[in-house]
């Protein structure tokens, strides 16, 4: 009990260490270690709980530790999964913060974090261009009419509009803007699925 | 006091930053608003910029930088707790229904309007960074001074990020770059 704990600790240490930016590009590193190596999940399980770990709130990659634990070892599995996660960050974090509180005033580090602003900035602006193009625009995928394409776009273009504009010019809280969103989706969407799975049939 | 604050705040984040690490910016963002003390705006460029060029998943190593920041390592261990507890709990209690959970109409359908609004969560935490290292004023357009320089790295750096072939170029890259371009130009 006790080994497979620590073994599931210590494979998501790794991948916590091994595994730069978390999301997708953590998905070769988790197949290695939990597929390949320890098998405590087939791929196809694993790309599951990554969805799934995409739907509830907060860190994708914890939640898809906390599912191969769970499903592992039960909430202690889980517990260890998680932990085993996050603690190479709490190390390297506080380190590095620890020790640039003392380099922040050099001109060199001044410069240079200068510089990486700008990086952050358009890392950012290009991570948002790839959510609009994935979350927002929908595709025309059955081939359907232009005019109907369009129509589809305008609730979730609007939706992100809104949210933008509340957020910048009038200083709402991203809290209320998810919850009014999740609501919204639920009044706009809910008949919609109905229909889109009628015409599945 | 701020310890329990910090635990609260973080919490919050952990139940509403829906969408992984990049949903949890535009509460930050906020929270850079609403508690000045604790760290600023220009700061947290600095923990992003740390965040994505460390390992670990970003929404981690932020709480864990912002909750050093607050209070040191007590601090980056509660920050980071709180941001992981809900969702921990939310999963453990609906373990056994996940797939019923993800498939539920009401769900996907609450899903598909959060999609695009958490999209302009993050666009507006973009927009904030954004006009903090190009525009040294409050509002891009009163009389600010334009930091030329930034603007012209951000502008280069971004075309680089649009080519396809550097589309998967790691984040630290370009992040090290514009460090030397910064250097070497004196920002």
């Amino acid at each position: 009990m006790i080994k497979s704990l620590l073994s599931l600790f210590f494979a998501f240490f790794r991948i916590g260490l091994f595994t730069f930016g978390g999301g997708f590009s953590m998905l070769p590193m988790l197949e290695r270690e939990v597929v390949d190596k320890h098998k405590w999940t087939d791929k196809e399980e694993l790309l599951e709980y990554f969805a799934l770990g995409q739907c509830v709130p907060g860190v994708i990659a914890v939640n898809t530790a906390t599912l191969v634990g769970y499903k592992t070892r039960g909430i202690l599995g889980s517990l260890f999964s998680a932990l085993g996660l996050i603690t190479p960050s709490i190390i390297v974090i506080t380190s590095i913060a620890a020790v640039l509180v003392n380099f922040m005033h050099f001109p060199v580090v001044v410069h240079a974090f200068t510089g990486i602003k700008a990086a952050v900035g358009a890392l950012m602006a290009s991570a948002v261009v790839g959510l609009i193009r994935g979350n927002v625009l929908k595709k025309n995928k059955n081939k359907t009419s232009v005019k109907k394409i369009l129509i589809a776009n305008i609730p979730p273009v609007l939706l992100c509009a809104a949210a933008f504009v509340l957020v910048v010019f009038a200083g709402v809280s991203s809290v209320y803007i998810t919850v009014g969103a999740a609501v919204t989706g639920i009044f706009l969407f809910r008949a919609k699925t109905r229909d889109e799975a009628e015409d599945n049939v | 006091m701020d310890l329990l604050l910090l635990c609260f705040e973080f919490f919050k984040i952990g139940i509403f930053a829906i969408g992984g690490g990049l949903a949890t910016m535009p509460f930050l963002t906020q929270l850079a608003e609403n508690y000045p003390h604790w760290f600023t705006l220009e700061e947290l460029t600095d923990m992003i910029a740390v965040s994505e060029a460390t390992p670990g998943p970003i929404g981690v190593n932020m709480a864990t930088y912002a909750g050093f920041k607050i209070a040191h390592i007590p601090g980056a261990l509660i920050a980071t707790f709180s941001l992981i507890i809900p969702s921990f709990i939310i999963l453990v209690s609906i373990a056994r229904i996940l797939r019923k959970f993800r498939e539920n109409k009401y769900i996907s359908a609450g899903f598909e309007g959060l999609k695009p609004a958490v999209t302009g969560l993050i666009a507006a935490a973009a927009y904030t960074v954004i006009r903090l290292t190009m525009f040294a004023g409050d509002t891009v357009f009163a009389n600010d001074t334009v930091n030329y320089k930034s603007v012209i790295l951000f502008a280069v750096l971004f075309t680089a990020m649009q080519v396809k072939w550097l589309r998967k170029t790691h984040p630290i890259i370009f992040i090290a770059a514009a460090a030397i371009a910064g250097i070497v130009f004196s920002f």
